[in-house]
């Protein structure tokens, strides 16, 4: 009974303190006096509604980006995180190649790296090689992310306690065996959350690829604003990002309170 | 001890350690072992803690390299460098002093796993193995719960069914009701005793002098990581010969097993 008033006494005090600071907040920026201008060139209702059609069209080329992107790279991280987990000495060279990787791709800004490649590579003229700027942006975003996700795989595969390998290889399970059926699944199960939050990263960054000329949704924006001499489009673009983000967002943190609840309570 | 006479003990030795030592560092924690077991046999390792009983099981199971000596399972030569030690392993069952369940699996899962992925038996064969495994040792109830909702005494049998799933030629165990508290105990030792008297073959180490002179065959005395003295239960613990087994034994009298641990 107390409980329940208190829970709703307390939902009634975070959203009267809510209102009231958002309204401060309109209050002191409505009482700029360049405000209506700033409104004007950012906050325009009917460029709003005019701009919305082709920014989504143009945001389908974002979503296949990320997409094809997560497909790729969930698979990839993995191979990498388990080629610098190898401690066999014969698989130095792949350890040493995995490690070199992860350095550099995490190391280097995005916006350079598409650069480099989306107008280096094609320049090259070399027979054979694609020249679509589509393509190039998907390998620089699969390169980053894979180094990124490789070690979200590798941390969660290392915190799977040792002794859990060691009762596998006790039954007889071979070294992969044991990594297939004992460690992996644990592990995985553990990536979840910290995955997800790298593909938000992965998903906003998929408008860097609009330096390349692709005509994703912030490059329709910039094209819209540039017509009309007016922002709205690109506000109808952080718009449209955020409503694929934020679910994920709220999805992550609900895993990681589960998660952390699973492990308090010592659930699996 | 009527079991130990009805019980016809085969000359054939399956586990034969002979001149096994094993450093870490500097220090010398197994100091040429000689320790046969025959087929149907229940050895009981004793000794205090640091006297290498451990060290002794994990050796035997190919889990740490020796550093002297040979092992031979069935009278063949094994060792934990040898290519085929995986297959080797899987012919030997361990429980050690923590047991380690797989938090991911069921208890039927935890138990079916090494049948099915190292045996190669069909999943289907698998499982029948594993839930005759687990009515073996009372749990025919738990077979779909997750390790974490497990009593102490419950997760350790699952893991010797676990163990048993490969139908083992040596169970080898390790300290398996340290962790656990009294009432608990009792229905572990109870499973044991169980398996010997079905003819397992089994090494075990323990502080539990009560439950080794009613289970064992044959008691091993460690100390030092040496076999000191070895016999029947009514040897080792009604006329030992040594002097130092008989200090071993009067410190365990005079402040109960529990101490030593
Ligand atoms: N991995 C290791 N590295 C270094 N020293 C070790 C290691 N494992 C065991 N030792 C040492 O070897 C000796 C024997 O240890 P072991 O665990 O075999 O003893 P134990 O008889 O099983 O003792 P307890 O009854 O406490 O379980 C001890 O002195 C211990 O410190
Ligand atoms: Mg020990």
């Amino acid at each position: 009974m107390t409980a329940a008033r208190s829970a709703r006494k307390g939902t009634l005090v975070a959203v009267v303190s809510t209102l009231f600071v958002a309204t401060l907040l309109a209050i002191a920026i409505g009482s700029s006096p360049s405000w209506p201008l700033v409104q004007k060139a950012f906050f325009d209702g009917t460029y709003f509604s005019t701009s919305l059609p082709d920014v989504v069209g143009a945001f389908f080329i974002n979503i296949q980006l990320f997409v094809l992107a997560e497909i790729l790279i969930l698979p990839i991280g993995l191979l990498i995180a388990l080629a610098r987990s190898i401690t066999n000495p014969a698989f130095a060279p792949l350890r040493i190649f995995a490690t070199i990787y992860t350095d550099f791709f995490r190391g280097v800004p995005s916006i350079l790296l598409i650069y480099v490649l989306g107008f280096g590579v094609p320049a090259l003229r070399l027979p054979g090689v694609p020249k679509e700027p589509f393509f190039w942006a998907l390998v620089t975003l699969v390169l980053i992310y894979s180094a990124y996700v490789s070690e979200v795989y590798r941390a969660g595969i290392e915190s799977i306690h040792p002794s859990q390998e060691r009762a596998a290889r006790a039954l007889g399970l071979t070294r992969f065996q044991a990594l297939r059926f004992v460690v992996l699944p644990q592990a995985l199960r553990r990536v979840v959350p910290p995955l997800l939050n790298d593909f938000i990263g992965l998903q906003k960054d998929t408008a860097l690829v609009s330096i390349l000329g692709v005509v994703e949704a912030f490059k329709q924006a910039q094209i819209l604003k540039s017509a009309n001499f007016n922002f709205t489009p690109l506000m109808t673009t952080a718009l449209i990002f955020l409503v694929i983000t934020i679910p994920m967002t709220r999805l992550v943190d609900r895993l990681a309170a589960k998660d952390r609840a699973a492990q308090q309570g010592g659930a699996r | 001890m009527a079991r130990v006479k009805a019980k016809r003990i085969a000359a054939a030795p399956v586990l034969e350690l002979r001149g096994v030592s094993k450093r870490y560092g500097r220090a010398l924690v197994l100091d040429k072992i000689d320790l046969t077991l025959a087929e149907h046999e229940v050895v009981c390792l004793i000794g205090a803690s640091g006297s290498g009983k451990s060290t002794l099981l994990r050796c035997a199971d190919l889990l740490e390299p020796i550093d002297a000596g040979s092992i031979a399972l069935d009278g063949r030569a094994v060792s934990a460098d040898d290519r085929d030690a995986d297959e080797t392993r899987r012919q030997l069952g361990i429980v050690f002093q923590g047991f380690s369940l797989f938090p991911h699996l069921t208890a039927l899962e935890n138990v079916a796993l090494a049948p099915r992925v190292a045996l190669g038996l069909t999943p289907t064969a698998a499982e029948k193995r594993a839930r005759a495994l687990l009515k073996q040792l009372g749990l025919a109830a738990k077979a779909n719960a997750y390790p974490d909702s497990l009593s102490g005494g419950q997760q350790q049998r699952v893991a010797i069914a676990r163990a048993l799933a490969t139908e083992p030629k040596v169970l080898l165990l390790d300290e398996i009701t340290s962790a656990l508290d009294p009432v608990l105990v009792a229905d572990v030792l109870e499973a044991l005793r169980a398996l010997a008297k079905g003819g397992a073959t089994m090494l075990i180490a323990t502080h539990e002098m009560a439950f080794a002179a009613d289970v064992a065959d044959r008691i091993c005395y460690l100390e030092g990581g040496r076999i000191i003295e070895q016999g029947s239960p009514e040897k080792i613990f009604g006329a030992p010969r040594d002097a130092r087994t008989r200090a071993f034994l009067k410190r365990v009298r005079s402040v109960g097993a529990s101490a030593l641990r």
